[in-house]
């Protein structure tokens, strides 16, 4: 997937995350900015998941800033979908 | 005619749930409701209708609720959401998929066959996910059972009211009065189909009063259930299409009183200075279906 322009999905309501992403030049890999309600308990989990689903996504460069606040793992996955495919202006059946 | 699986659910309540909550779609299963109706349409704003649809899908994947009937409503077909909609929800069939603002046979016929061209992609059967069309306009209703019979896929259909009143100009809608007709036409099309008939949103989440007048008016005119969009609105509509212990006393007395006399070979006899005849039974038999009491064992 190749990102085109910053995006951002998701809120700061309860048990929602907010995710901000913006494409960096090639080669200089992933940078992720996470902060989190559950920090102590998940933070190690939630980077996981976000570089398994950037993995599939072939995202190899990026910068990502996550604000999560208590968000279930379907809520992560989805909220950094959207982002990528806004960033890479690849929605599609929405308005912006 | 093609078999469709038969639902297996109390039909009472269906909770609303805004699509880009992921609050209240995780929690959807735990308020009581019958159902819970996964919202992309009214519910979510324009520039999120994306977000929404992601959102969704994950959570179908992921959470479970046992005990619910899950339903998504999609956009219409004709808005530039309704086509995503259906290619990322109909692979993950939910119980059902809630079609609204259906006005014609044609426009049914067609989004019934967008939805099986979908399925036959993913190599799905057409006889799981079940579909709920929603009646919203003035034309929706002069059509309305043509549209229910059009396929066994159509297991229930139900009135949107607060579209309806908005379609027919209504200025005061809370009331019922205006949407009256359409109500007993709607329920109407739905027995001549021997389908499910669910009953609109009521708005005014502070008058539990109304909620409670409002769900006795419909169940008498034979709606099965009620959406509602507020976990507070549960107990009521509940209680009140919940057969009471008296209501659940005289039905068991009748079956009881039918089953002695059909062995006898009568077919019309008196419960408690009352005629009972086939309708009286089918009517009693209902009583007990709603109260979960299994006629074998009275």
């Amino acid at each position: 997937m190749e990102l085109k322009t910053k995006a951002q999905a998701g809120s700061f309501e309860s048990s929602d995350v907010l995710i901000m992403v913006e494409p960096v030049e090639k080669g200089a890999g992933r940078k992720i900015e996470l902060s989190s309600i559950v920090m102590q308990q998940f933070g190690e989990d939630l980077l996981k998941q976000i570089n398994r689903d950037l993995d599939g996504y072939n995202v190899a460069d990026v910068r990502i800033i996550v604000n999560d606040k208590g968000a279930l793992r379907p809520t992560i996955s989805a909220r950094l979908e959207t982002a990528l495919k806004r960033a890479a202006e690849m929605q599609t059946g929405t308005l912006k | 005619m093609m078999e469709v699986k038969q639902q297996t659910f109390k039909r009472r309540t269906m909770l609303y749930i805004p699509g880009n909550n992921p609050a209240m779609l995780q929690q959807g299963s735990v308020y009581g409701a019958d159902g819970v109706l996964l919202d992309l349409e009214d519910a979510v704003a324009l520039n999120q209708k994306d977000s929404a649809r992601i959102l969704v899908s994950h959570m179908l994947r992921y959470i479970s609720y046992e005990g619910c009937e899950v339903t998504v409503r999609v956009n219409h077909i004709d808005t530039p959401f309704g086509l995503d909609d259906l290619k990322q929800i109909v692979p993950l069939q939910p119980d059902a998929i809630r079609l609204p603002k259906v006005e014609t046979l044609d426009e049914i016929s067609r989004i019934i066959r967008l939805i099986e061209e979908i399925e036959d992609e993913h190599q799905m059967p057409h006889d799981q996910m079940k579909v709920h069309v929603m009646i919203e306009t003035a034309l929706g209703v002069q059509n309305v059972y043509d549209i229910a019979r059009y396929s066994p896929r159509i297991d229930a259909i139900s009135i949107g009211g607060q579209d309806l009143a908005a379609d027919m100009q209504l200025v005061k809608a809370n009331d019922g009065v205006g949407i009256d007709y359409a109500r007993k036409q709607i329920v109407m099309a739905a027995k001549a189909c021997k389908i499910d008939v669910f009953d609109t949103v009521y708005v005014d989440v502070e008058n539990e009063e109304g909620l409670r007048d409002e769900a006795e008016y419909i169940k008498k005119l034979g709606f099965t259930g009620k959406a509602i969009i507020n976990p507070r609105q549960i107990e009521i509509v509940n209680e009140v299409f919940t057969p009471t212990e008296i209501e659940i006393r005289k039905a068991a007395k009748i079956v009881k009183a039918f089953e002695r006399n059909k062995a006898e070979g009568i077919g019309v006899f008196a419960v408690d200075g009352k005629m009972v005849d086939a309708p009286v039974v089918k009517r009693a038999l209902r009583v007990l279906e709603m109260a979960d009491i299994d006629v074998e064992t009275l």
